[in-house]
């Protein structure tokens, strides 16, 4: 299930990276990276284990500053910009990590509305019992479309693997993003549940028209769920392609 | 066996500068020991001294032990009233003391260097600060436990904050909430477990710090031990040692009672 593609001259870009580098003490993790994501794209960023994909999406959300380079994340230029004015364009942008990264004590409803914590600030918005209505129906709506809504006021430690993922696509979505960041959102679930979330996560994000970028160690689904797949290898950009035209056989020397 | 599987040395053998610390750790043990003045004379006469106050003190006074009940109530009212005061601000302090979730490192290093001031001075000596401040009495006790609290809770709850999962944090600030948000929404929660422990660690400690401060006119039970002692009152002081002895290890127990409940995990 593919993301639409659709190619018009009109669209808008959402991410320009240039000349993007990151090392930690030992070395450069990579260097000289540089790519551009249109609107509505989906796009998969694969490589082996340390090849800095995490902390290359990290870079494209101002997370982790990079040692050189720029990032323009919807226009603008990401480490130019002043806290405040980082922090509004931040409320357009969603990110759905490994460790679902629920927080465990709370309900899910909660973390859901947390999601909207970009947009809203304060006390109301911290747990659902002092929620505003409208957080709270926005919250219920978004754990609807992830199939949740009957579990909003368990405890989100008390969730399976699968479930927690789901909450934790329902929160990246709830405020809804223009641009998200998925980092290997299957892989801490068995194959049966990590297929499931990754058709469920690019299903809303193509209703929605959102622009995805996801890494994923599963070949296949950086086929068949990116229309364009990056491939680090080591350090550099290795494959910058159409899905369509990338082999697995070529995927796979990336892990070589 | 070829050389390649040949069994590993047990023990490595220290270098030249851990050798140096070992040596160094023992003198100064040694040199510490050293300066306690010791004196067999003193040791072998200590045994009978101790027997004759034990006779002296035995059996315990139970003459005013209503009187003495109701000091002990007393005390812990210090302790619940000064730990609840401190633990409260300790929240906010740790906010600020903690890297990385509210302010910036000057700030971060600033309350930790004020934080280790106020846990450098004894309890007792805040206790005499205190007194001199707002007079004898409870007063002082209760404000004494509570910066005591504070230095020991503000320190802990601002590593307990550290220690947290970082991952809620970084989901929300993805979503562009502000520091207080992050801190109050993913922040705060993921380091409620460790918060309620070291809380009951801070109200165990009050408690003990509480029976002594009557020793310097601070409030409490204190003051009945003192002047047991100065009137040679051998056992009404027999009885207020047990008392304190009773609460305080019922106050700990009842504390890891509390962390298994709440945490799910012994003591």
């Amino acid at each position: 299930m593919p993301c639409p593609a659709a190619a018009t001259s009109v669209q808008e870009i959402d991410l320009r990276v240039s000349g993007l580098a990151k090392g930690y003490g030992a070395g450069p993790v990579f260097a000289d990276i540089g790519f551009t994501i249109r609107q509505g794209d989906c796009v998969a960023l694969v490589g082996a284990n340390g090849t800095g994909k995490s902390t290359l999406l990290r870079c494209c959300l101002g997370i982790v500053p990079p040692d050189a380079g720029e990032v323009s994340l919807l226009g603008q230029n990401l480490f130019a910009l002043g806290p405040a004015a980082r922090r509004s364009l931040r409320a357009r942008t969603g990110l759905v990590a490994q460790k679902h990264n629920l927080v465990p004590r709370l309900s899910v409803l909660s973390n859901v509305i947390h999601g909207l914590l970009g947009r809203q600030s304060g006390p109301r918005y911290w747990v659902q019992a002092l929620a505003p209505a409208a957080a709270r129906t926005a919250a219920m709506e978004a754990l609807d479309k992830v199939g949740l809504a009957d579990l909003a006021l368990r405890r989100a430690d008390r969730l399976s693997g699968g479930q927690s993922q789901r909450v934790a696509i329902a929160r990246a979505l709830v405020g809804n993003p223009r641009f998200l960041v998925a980092d290997e959102p299957c892989a801490s679930l068995d194959p049966q549940a990590g297929e499931e979330v990754m058709a469920l996560l690019i299903s809303l994000v193509k209703r929605g028209g959102v622009t995805v970028l996801f890494t994923s160690h599963n070949v296949r689904h950086a086929l068949n769920f990116g229309d364009r797949v990056l491939g680090l290898k080591g350090g550099r950009m290795a494959i910058d392609a159409a899905a369509a035209d990338v082999s697995p056989a070529e995927m796979g020397h990336l892990y070589v | 066996m070829s050389d390649a599987r040949a069994l590993p040395h047990r023990f490595a053998a220290p270098g030249a500068v851990g050798f140096l610390g070992y040596l160094a750790a023992v003198i100064v043990i040694f040199w510490s020991l050293d300066s306690a003045g010791w004196s067999l004379d003193r040791l072998v006469a200590a045994p009978p001294r101790l027997a004759d106050f034990l006779s002296r003190a035995w059996p315990p006074s139970t003459d005013n032990l209503g009187s003495l009940a109701w000091k002990m109530v007393e005390t812990l009212q210090i302790a619940i009233a000064g730990a609840a005061i401190g633990i409260l601000v300790s929240l906010p302090v740790a906010l600020l003391a903690a890297r990385g979730v509210l302010a910036g490192r000057l700030v971060n290093t600033a309350v930790r260097v004020i934080l280790g001031f106020i846990r450098a001075v004894p309890d007792l000596v805040w206790a005499l600060v205190f007194v001199v401040a707002v007079g004898l009495g409870p007063l002082a006790g209760v404000l004494a436990i509570a910066l005591d609290t504070l230095g020991f809770c503000g320190r802990f709850f601002a590593d307990d904050m550290e220690n947290t999962d970082p991952g809620p944090a970084e989901a929300l600030t993805a979503t562009g909430a502000r520091r207080i948000d992050v801190a109050a929404a993913a922040v705060i929660p993921g380091a409620m477990p460790a918060f309620v422990s070291t809380s009951l660690f801070g109200l165990e400690k009050a408690v003990r710090s509480s029976t002594i401060l009557g020793l310097v006119g601070a409030g409490g039970i204190g003051i009945e031990l003192k002047v047991a002692f100065d009137l040679f009152d051998y056992p009404t002081a027999l009885s207020v040692i047990l008392m304190i002895a009773v609460v305080v290890v019922g106050v700990e127990q009842l504390g890891a009672l509390m962390r298994q409940r709440i945490m799910g995990v012994p003591g």
